[in-house]
């Protein structure tokens, strides 16, 4: 069986069972793709995981990590410029981020082309929104394609680039999250020879600057690039009608993308129902003449999405300025435009229209009443950060928290960090809540990784108003929430930054350290800094437990496992360890007494400080 | 009609390699394989899934709920969990019989279930329930070793031999485990 750095150096074709996410990898080498980049982020960081597999000596393109996701798309856009093949991922949000520069993009000639890979999240089972990435395609005039598995995947992404360097343009590679993880057997390519790094940019091939007249002509030449992307359409292979084995009294027909067409025609097919399917692969510019046809050869069509109306509107719209009158069915409700689609719900939403055409369903059962939320790991800094500052706070106070594994403070039973929009957005918003605000305290909460993607803006802000804002950073020197890739300024890429120095140079004056696991000390400090009149920094550091422990066991092979354990004869059943420090390791047992689970117990003991009993000790 | 396996524990458990192994061993028995990860925020003490379909007639990846035929589980609550939402009547459950407490258990909001309540679970799924638990695993992230051994002596998935999945084993996990791995893998046998 291939490694996963085989599957990306391997010279040859072959077939192997893979993921959406390593299969797109695979196509990027195959395709000769030059440069890719990214900010971490699910459910795309496994296209990294391959990138980076085989060592850079064997590695036909490059990859970096940028410090954000804006930053990344102009890397890859600047290596277009130069001629070189260029792509770069996202994770379901991402694209918000980078969406000033996206915006000009289709209005520049790429020599190199550009795969835009745009991991959207329906059914948000790991985004704090399941935003619908199919907007930006119209609004920034960028072809979207919709693989809906990644054998899918992988011919498309060859084909977008191809295209794409073709014309000189981006295109939009939309996947969903179970795109991106889905596994299937997938047929490769060999891989091409080695890229030509010769820098080719040419001002003269622009116009580059869009001021005052230019913008016109540059717009001109976009429209006519989409016209030319939905002439493709009508002739591609990727749009495709999926002909019913049956056929009703009535005509039915049904138009899809992606996963939802794989969904509609496993639906379909299970039950004999007589529904043509409309697939469209390459889905926007609306093939108008093939999605007409469809609509004018069938009496009744149902337009099944995921997420937003999209399509829908833009068939309805079709159909009523050329005359068609074929019904056009939808989905209907709220719940309808909710989470992501599944062959139950194509059932289900067809169902809708058409009651007779599938089997009743079973009923579903009751779920066990104990939810398992995320929660963080034994050991990690931010719980012992959490369980000292809650103490500390004062009544009233507002804690703002930002993305990262300390977004997971807001559940039970810590309940700190109340408010969220986006990476970043902490210390900003916080201002905002202290303006004009004498009696309430706000303190805001970011993460090191996120500090540096969009978070120094607002501290630059803070700092020059002298924001009445506490700022706690935590600390814990990796991007942790999404597998430990490495940011700027941590050494693993080039120099390392000092985040005090760093924060005094933006202008803050009061500033405190500690280690997160000192709780007194984090407490005073952030007493302190909230009795401080202005803007406060303490970092609380400590690093990711689960990156360092995984470490340390790889150094050491044989490392025998710590633990803490409870003194039943101290143990006053306070459940301070279980129940409020709330670390995962702690077993509350149904006689009230409390023992240590110690399969999942690191023998951190940042607890040991939180008993009132000092009912737990070392286990020796 | 596809044969479904829905397989779940709690993130960091190594689901994802039983998941893995799983795969690829029925894709190399010849089976048509389509597999699917659930894990946005599995390695922080959330539940986990992954889902594996085979047969012509899958197109996606995910199993439908009440729609498997064998549910496997590293954790008792997440197999009764499982169970509930996914088991297809007369499926079976395989689980590995170790406990981790969930929050709201801690707090004292909810009970953990037995043993005995989660095999009754099952029988009134219509379904039937096994655990495995094996003595001294020096590291409880190689349970899902045994778990994977307990499918395997079962033939638990029709056409998928022991020899093909031992066989994967190998291959994907590291060689300095491996030979504990094996004795794990063996042993329900």
């Amino acid at each position: 069986m291939l490694s996963l750095a085989g599957l990306m150096t391997e010279k040859e074709g072959f077939s192997a069972l893979a993921m959406g996410n390593h299969a797109l990898a695979r196509a990027m080498a195959e395709a000769g793709t030059a440069v890719i980049t990214s900010y971490p982020g699910s459910p795309t960081p496994e296209i990294a995981e391959a990138l980076l597999a085989p060592p850079e000596k064997n590695r036909g393109y490059r990859f970096e990590f940028a410090v954000n996701e804006k930053v990344a798309l102009e890397i890859a856009a600047g290596a277009s410029l130069n001629g070189h093949p260029a792509a770069v991922f996202f994770k379901s949000v991402g694209l918000n981020v980078a969406a000033d520069s996206l915006i000009q993009l289709p209005l520049m000639e790429l020599p190199g082309g550009m795969v835009i890979i745009l991991g959207d999240d329906p059914g948000a089972n790991s985004s704090q929104n399941e935003q619908d990435n199919r907007w930006f395609a119209r609004m920034a005039y960028i072809p979207v394609f919709e693989p809906g598995s990644p054998a899918e995947a992988y011919v498309m992404y060859k084909e977008a680039a191809a295209l794409a360097r073709e014309r000189k343009a981006p295109v939009f590679l939309r996947l969903t999250t179970h795109v991106c993880h889905a596994r299937e057997t997938v047929k490769f390519g060999p891989l091409p020879a080695a890229h030509d790094w010769t820098p080719r940019f040419d001002a003269a091939a622009g116009p580059y600057v869009p001021i005052t007249t230019a913008v016109f002509p540059l717009k001109k030449r976009a429209l006519e690039k989409l016209d030319a992307w939905a002439a493709y359409g009508e002739k591609s292979a990727l749009n495709a009608v999926y002909k019913a084995s049956a056929t009703g009294t009535r005509k039915l027909g049904a138009i899809s993308s992606g996963l939802p067409a794989l969904c509609l025609l496993e639906a379909v097919r299970a039950a004999g129902a007589p529904v043509d399917i409309l697939k469209l692969g390459l889905s926007w510019p609306l093939p108008e003449k093939l999605a007409a046809d469809f609509l004018a050869s069938h009496d009744e069509v149902y337009v099944f999405e995921e997420l937003d109306r999209v399509m829908e509107v833009e068939l309805k719209a079709l159909a009523y300025g050329r005359g068609i009158g074929c019904v056009i069915h939808s989905r209907r409700g709220h719940h309808e435009l909710m989470g992501e689609a599944t062959p139950e719900r194509a059932r289900a939403s067809l169902a809708g229209a058409w009651p007779n055409l599938f089997p009743a369903s079973e009923q579903r059962r009751t779920l066990p009443p104990a939810p398992r939320l995320p929660q963080m790991c034994p050991g990690c800094g931010h719980r012992s950060a959490f369980h000292a500052i809650k103490q500390a706070l004062p009544p009233g106070a507002i804690t703002v928290g930002d993305i990262g594994c300390h977004s997971l403070g807001f559940l039970p039973p810590y309940g700190i960090g109340e408010v969220l929009l986006s990476m970043g957005h902490s210390v900003s918003t916080a201002s905002g809540l202290a303006l004009n605000n004498g009696s309430r305290k706000v303190v805001a909460f970011v993460g090191d990784s996120t500090f540096f993607h969009a978070a120094m803006p607002g501290v630059v802000n803070a700092a020059s108003r002298d924001s009445d804002v506490t700022l706690v950073l935590l600390d814990n020197g990796t991007t942790a929430m999404t597998g430990h890739q490495p940011r700027p300024g941590n050494g693993e890429i080039g120099e390392k930054l000092s985040l005090p120095e760093l924060l005094k140079t933006l202008g803050v004056k009061f500033l405190r350290e500690c280690d997160a696991y000192d709780q007194p000390k984090l407490a005073a400090q952030l007493k302190e800094a909230m009795e401080h009149q202005g803007f406060a920094v303490v970092i609380a550091r400590h690093p990711c437990m689960l990156k360092f422990m995984r470490d340390r066991r790889r150094a050491n092979p044989g490392l025998k496992p710590q633990h803490v354990a409870v003194d039943q004869a101290k143990c006053a059943r306070h459940y301070i360890c279980a129940a409020e420090f709330a670390c995962p390791s702690f077993v509350r047992h149904a006689d009230g007494s409390v023992t240590v689970n110690t399969e999942l117990c690191i023998g951190d003991g940042s607890c040991v400080q939180t008993c009132p009993a000092q009912a737990i000790g070392r286990d020796k | 009609m596809a044969f479904n396996i829905y397989i779940c524990g709690v993130g960091g458990q190594g689901i994802g390699l039983l998941a893995a192994v799983l795969a690829q061993a029925a894709a190399r028995a010849g089976l048509q394989t389509r597999a699917c990860d659930t894990h946005g925020l599995a390695q922080r003490g959330g539940v986990v899934s992954s889902h594996i379909r085979l047969g012509a007639d899958a197109l996606t990846p995910l199993v439908p709920e009440g729609g498997a035929d064998l549910v496997l589980a590293l954790e008792r609550l997440e197999a009764l969990r499982g169970a509930a939402q996914y088991l297809k009547k007369g499926g079976q459950v395989v689980y590995y019989n170790t406990a981790y407490q969930p929050v709201s258990v801690r707090t004292g909001e909810a009970a953990y279930p037995s043993e005995e309540e989660v095999h009754l679970a099952v029988l009134g799924f219509g379904g039937k329930a096994l655990s495995v638990n094996l003595a001294n695993i020096s590291d409880p992230r190689m349970q899902n070793s045994a778990l994977l051994g307990k499918v395997a002596a079962l033939n638990a998935v029709p056409g998928l031999p022991a020899a093909v999945i031992e066989e994967v084993l190998k291959e994907m996990v590291p060689p300095a485990a491996l030979e504990e791995n094996l004795a794990l893998f063996r042993s329900p046998r």
